[in-house]
């Protein structure tokens, strides 16, 4: 009894807290593209223009709610739930501040669902289902337009779901669990006070999970399937008010979420070297998680807005010929590795050589061709 | 007659190393530009605290303007509303009370809705009695008050004297026997 209440106020909250962030991202993503290109961004609405969020959460309440005449009504109303169900339902096993896989039942876990053993395999499976959000919107809107880009999203988010999850295999064996929490406990738990973070052990396998991730988001520069010049919007063209609302929320809590996992699989969660080691208070460790994946979000928006935009077949050529590649190197290396029992610290220099070669392969004559 | 050979010059893309080909040095490069960006000083004018300073010869609302006696200095002669190509300036004249001219605009209206502020009526005034000001963001409620007529341009003209941004005189007046030049 007492665990269903501290799960259903963890629930509560980290709901509240998602959405609230992900509204609060919009305004941050508008000041930080501002700065970037050296103007203002929002700053008539409240001090600093801090109420824009407010602003815009009412003006897309009191907006009209249409829907196309001759397109499929339910199915038009229910691709923007599918978007942003999948991406709050994803969060569940997201742990987001410290927690302990060798105590589950004394101490509060910060995760909504601790001890889940296949975390990260329900976490890239929901992810997956997000798919049928794009497709079903593009395709009820009666809009070709919208029809090409909910295609050609469903085509990018799937091509890139492969060196994703390839990526992740390598942390996964390394580690020997697919639960998120002994992932983390794994990059802590090796020596006392410094700990070994897997970006120092894998940091291709983070450059391939970086890239597929910003894939998955619809981020710039994969962000071809919304491009307003390409495609007049894409898949949510026809969408408006509080529907187009979910679709972005899901969009942002879909990037927050990226955003966690990188932290989680690579830079060790909420531990940082002699300042949050494993027998700091747990505010400390909180606060050193949230750093961290808000260093990453303004990481996103950074890349976002200096980045061009990918046309579709680089971006496809991208994840078949040269991601998946490089992932799968990145797996056969750690198979080694681990089954003749070498030393880990091995692995950056075999995958960073891997990854030199790749381009040196590029520049062979025979290869001249191949546009990427 | 067909091109030489010393005429012709080839060119192609610049050829990628290894390190372009990684793509990531060129993606720091990008990124450090970028940031460099964030404090260096912001261009943008925030606009009803800070006007923009605007040239002296700006097409803004129109006005009428005084000699030193303070009277009108417009004689009526119409060419300003021959030349404009809207069709948006009403005269009538009449006698005029004063000696050293034949007519005054007993009647001069301007409607600032048809007007496109293109300056010819200020281009040919004799007498250097219309003029375009700096004022651009001019607002009103109803079609009719749009309509300015001769007191409404006069006092134009005495809000904006002080404002320094008078368009550069041509000295017209003096060569055209209109009133004396300002």
């Amino acid at each position: 009894m007492n665990d269903l209440w501290y799960t259903v106020l963890t629930i509560l909250i980290v709901f509240g807290a998602l959405q609230g962030i992900a509204g609060f991202l919009v305004y941050v993503e508008r000041k930080v593209c501002a700065f970037m290109q050296q103007r203002l961004g929002p700053n008539r609405v409240g001090p600093a223009g801090l109420l824009q969020v407010l602003a815009d959460g009412i003006k897309f309440f009191l907006k009209e709610e249409t829907l196309p005449s001759r397109g499929d009504k339910f199915i038009f109303l229910l691709a923007p739930c599918i978007a942003f169900a999948t991406a709050m339902l994803a969060f569940s096993v997201v742990p987001f501040g410290p927690t302990d896989p060798t105590a589950y039942e004394s101490s509060y876990q910060f995760v909504i669902a601790p001890n889940v053993d296949i975390g990260i395999l329900l976490l890239f499976a929901i992810s997956s289902l997000a798919v049928y959000g794009i497709i079903l919107g593009g395709w009820a809107s009666n809009n070709k337009y919208s029809m090409l880009g909910g295609l050609r999203s469903s085509a990018q988010v799937i091509s890139y779901e492969i060196p994703m999850v390839l990526s992740i295999l390598g942390i996964v064996l390394m580690t020997g669990s697919l639960n998120l929490e002994r992932i983390i406990w794994q990059q802590t738990h090796v020596s006392a006070t410094t700990g070994t973070w897997n970006i120092f052990l894998q940091p291709l396998a983070f450059l391939l999970f970086m890239i597929s991730s910003f894939a998955e988001c619809n981020r710039l520069p994969f962000d071809l399937p919304e491009s307003e010049q390409e495609l007049i919007g894409g898949y949510h063209t026809e969408y408006n008010a509080m529907k187009l609302a979910f679709f972005f929320i899901g969009e942002y809590v879909n990037m927050i979420i990226s955003c966690f996992l990188m932290v989680i699989l690579f830079f060790g969660g909420w531990h940082l070297p002699w300042i949050a080691a494993e027998d700091s208070p747990w505010i400390l460790k909180l606060i050193v998680f949230a750093g961290k994946v808000t260093a990453f979000i303004l990481f996103y928006m950074v890349i976002r807005w200096t980045l061009p935009r990918f046309r579709f077949d680089q971006l496809m050529s991208l994840a078949w010929k040269v991601l998946i590649p490089l992932a799968l190197v990145n797996l056969v290396c750690v198979m080694v590795v681990k089954e003749l029992a070498w030393s880990l610290w091995l692995l950056p220099l075999v995958t960073i050589a891997a990854l030199i070669g790749t381009a040196g392969l590029a520049l062979l004559p025979e290869n001249k061709e191949v546009t990427v | 007659m067909p091109i030489t050979e010393t005429d012709v010059r080839w060119v192609s893309p610049p050829k990628m190393g290894l390190l372009e080909k990684l793509y990531l040095p060129a993606i720091a490069q990008g990124i450090q530009t970028t940031v460099k960006y964030v404090f260096q000083p912001k261009v943008t004018q925030q606009f009803p605290e800070e006007r923009p300073d605007l040239p002296a010869n700006y097409r803004g609302v129109h006005r009428l303007n005084r000699d030193e006696q303070g009277r009108v200095k417009c004689v009526a002669c119409y060419m300003c509303s021959t030349a404009c190509p809207a069709h948006c300036i009403d005269i009538v004249a009449a006698p005029s009370p004063w000696p050293d001219r034949e007519k005054y605009p007993e009647v001069f209206v301007i409607d600032e809705l048809r007007c496109i502020y293109c300056g010819m009526c200020e281009q040919a005034c004799p007498c250097d009695a219309i003029e375009l000001t700096s004022l651009f963001d001019l607002t009103g409620l109803s079609r009719e008050e749009m309509m300015f007529d001769k007191e409404k341009l006069l006092s134009v003209f005495d809000q904006t004297v002080p404002l320094g941004k008078d368009p550069v005189r041509t000295k017209a007046g003096k060569l055209s026997g209109c009133s004396e030049p300002m």
